[in-house]
């Protein structure tokens, strides 16, 4: 059946809800209201205030009161409502729930999801559309998984919620209205697992989350525009990272752009980009070159659309692969600022 | 399906009367500071506790104090990394312990390593934190002990979250959560009230004033009228103690958890008390405030009167006193001998617990790691 991401998403907290005594749900807005997305939609109505409830609004306290319901026996699954919104419980994530297991040798794991919607084109206003993905990543001991397509997100979730570890769980609002064919219930790949969403032989594109629909465009786009086929690798988890998938297409075309929607500079690109050029230098004709946000704060709505990554930014830097072995000068300006 | 209704949260009333949230107008005193007989109803609507438990607490107290000494001493053998004392404050420190069951929660701020020594934990389990072997070095689970916490008050909701689901379970077990006065202003101590009071959680504050945060005094922390009264813009019950009055201390918290444990809400303590020795063995804290002053708590000692307190009854003899001590010694010695070992640590565990399962990139640096040590041992 067709169905967007918001409904999978739904579904799968749903199933995880039935299956599952131990799972509970809570947040800001995610009861009677089911979630300002609704990706929370009739949980409280089927289940009960007992396992999706509303909380006062204070993010530290919905992850701390998480940490605290995770050390006692259940699964909490939280929604941070948006990404610039998940600021103030930025403190339990990094000192709390990233290092439980770490600290306790052992002894104490978090089995918590930590729902955050995050990215930008949704013409959201400041404060809405920030692309958190790096923080979480540079904090070891959580996961971070962002789903691009329907069954994914079904999937990923309810294994984010089955998992021992705490996950951070990144979901694309622009994707909330996506469509698929999909039948539910669905097991895609294991977290760890990047997946070829498209073969191609002259130039791989990864991608994650929001820019993978902009990837798969620009490959569609480039076998009219200059007769190239672009490989998307869709790397689906963060942490843990798959290494093999990603080195192995790029070890087949030779040329690889990394796509996100974050601003570029110490970013979780500028860390893909370096661990590809470490495995397959011997492989590349071309620099690893990136296509990201500019590095400024997330502008406002009218402004978006020439900040985010689109098709024409992802060929233009396709065409910069040193196709005919001359590098691009852009990339090689010296002390420039 | 059940209804909806019937899965109400448990959601607290407010009080008719606002004023009950209050604390009592003076802190909480069974014990003047001689440890004679305090004034009046200085001890409120409080039961004295038990003899026995007195006494245990006494014992309790005096190894405390002896084992915070020795910590302190390792620090300068370079023992311990740092170790901040709680000389002083062994009424809170072992109130919280003696106030809770077994099964209930204490969740301990980085200087509530007596409590922890009092709850039983191995005292060189105890000390890893603060050795600098591992980051907590007994088993929280096993021991209902949080792991020490050294940002402020982020605690605070674990334990209201613990004891949430505590409830949720249909336990009656209550969470404690330690807190300094400089953790007050912390905006997860907020977040932490609010929300017990909201979800109706059994969890008891207890709030050591011991007048500073390192060096910032209670005056730049708040401008409240005391610590307790901020339990009021919560719903959230409060009261004030003599924090240097074992008996008043016990009496207040032992209240506070048997309410907390019998459905009555989350309660605030805030226990006056002071923080003798500098912040940690690497403060000086000549800088912040005077000799006098300090002097002046010495003659509030919580050991001297608890025992002059037990002596006037009959219910401790120099005999006690000797064993109390005798304990200490033999309890100081055992943590003397057995850090006097450096302390080691597996390599391994470096990439053992950050994920219940390796990453395939954890994996490869500690194959990394255990080949340079490999090649560093063939050199």
């Amino acid at each position: 059946m067709t169905l967007t991401m918001g409904k999978a998403l739904n579904a799968a907290l749903r199933d995880a809800l039935r299956e599952d005594d131990s799972v509970v749900v809570f947040g800001e807005d995610v009861g009677a209201l089911g979630g300002v997305f609704r990706v929370t939609d009739g949980l409280t109505a089927e289940f009960g205030e007992q396992r999706c409830f509303d909380t006062p609004l204070a993010e530290s306290g919905i992850v701390g009161l998480a940490i605290g319901m995770a050390m006692n026996g259940f699964r909490p699954v939280v929604e941070m409502q948006f990404d610039a919104f998940a600021y103030p419980a930025f403190e339990q994530l990094a000192s709390h729930v990233a290092k439980m297991r770490n600290r306790t040798r052992g002894a104490v794991g978090l089995p918590m999801v930590i729902r955050v919607p995050y990215a930008g084109g949704i013409g959201g206003v400041e404060h809405h559309s920030d692309s958190s993905e790096a923080y979480y990543v540079q904090t070891p001991g959580l996961k971070v998984v962002t789903p691009a397509t329907v069954a994914d997100a079904y999937s990923l979730l309810r294994e984010a919620i089955a998992d021992p570890d705490p996950v951070v769980f990144m979901e694309a609002k622009k994707l909330y209205w996506s469509k698929d064919e999909t039948a539910l219930p669905v097991r895609t790949a294991p977290f760890g697992t990047a997946e070829v969403r498209r073969e191609g032989a002259d130039a791989t594109l990864l991608a994650y989350g929001p820019t993978v629909p902009v990837a798969l465009e620009a490959a569609a786009a480039a076998v009219d525009d200059g007769g190239r086929e672009l490989e998307v690798v869709d790397l689906r988890t963060l942490v843990p990272f798959d290494d093999d998938t990603v080195a192995a297409s790029v070890r087949k075309t030779g040329r690889c752009v990394v796509v996100a929607e974050a601003a570029g500079f110490a970013s979780v690109s500028a860390e893909i980009a370096a661990r590809v050029q470490e495995r397959c230098f011997h492989s590349l004709w071309a620099p690893v070159l990136r296509v990201t946000g500019w590095d400024i704060p997330y502008p406002p709505p009218v402004l978006e659309r020439y900040h985010l990554p689109g098709v024409d930014r992802v060929l233009d830097t396709v065409d910069r692969l040193q196709w005919d072995d001359a590098p691009d000068p852009r990339f090689l300006t010296a002390g420039s600022a | 399906m059940t209804t909806q209704a019937e899965h109400r949260m448990p959601t607290a009333v407010p009080p008719d009367d606002p004023t009950a949230l209050l604390p009592a107008s003076e802190p909480i005193r069974f014990l003047n500071d001689d440890g004679g007989a305090a004034p009046g109803d200085a001890h409120g609507r409080y039961q004295r506790p038990p003899t026995e438990l007195l006494r245990r607490a006494y014992r309790a107290m005096v190894v405390g104090r002896r084992f915070d000494a020795q910590a302190t001493a390792l620090t300068k053998q370079g023992r311990l990394a740092v170790y901040p004392s709680s000389r002083g404050q062994e009424a809170c420190e072992i109130g919280a312990v003696l106030a809770l069951r077994d099964t209930d929660w204490l969740f301990p701020t980085y200087r509530d390593t007596m409590a922890l020594v009092s709850r039983g934990i191995d005292p060189v389990e105890a000390l890893t934190l603060l050795r600098g072997s591992w980051h907590c070095g007994y088993d929280p689970i096993a021991t209902r002990t949080a792991p020490q916490c050294t940002p402020l008050a982020t605690h605070a909701p674990h334990a209201v979250g613990l004891a949430y689901a505590a409830t949720r379970r249909g336990e009656d077990t209550v969470a404690l959560a330690v807190v300094g006065d400089g953790g007050t202003s912390e905006g997860d101590f907020h977040e932490a009230m609010n929300f017990a009071a909201v979800f109706h959680a059994p969890v008891v504050f207890l709030v050591q004033n011991n007048g500073f945060a390192i060096s910032v005094p209670l005056s730049r922390q708040t401008a409240a009228p005391s610590l307790a009264h901020k339990g009021v813009g919560y719903g959230v019950r409060g009261e004030r103690v003599d924090g240097n009055d074992p008996v008043a201390v016990m009496a207040v918290l032992i209240d506070a958890v048997e309410s907390a444990r019998a459905g009555g809400g989350p309660v605030l303590v805030e226990a006056h008390t002071y923080r003798v020795e500098p912040h940690t063995n690497a403060d000086d804290d000549a800088r912040y405030r005077g000799h006098d002053e300090v002097e002046a708590w010495k003659r509030r000692d919580p050991i001297a009167r608890l025992e002059a307190h037990l002596r006037a009854g009959g219910d401790l003899t120099d005999d006690d006193v000797t064993a109390a001590r005798e304990a200490g010694e033999a309890f100081a010695a055992d943590v003397r001998t057995r850090l006097a070992a450096e302390p080691t640590g597996d390599p391994a565990d470096l990439f053992a617990h950050v994920y219940a399962e390796p990453t395939p990139q954890l994996r490869e640096q500690a194959r990394w790691l255990a080949e340079e040590l490999d090649a560093g041992e063939a050199r």
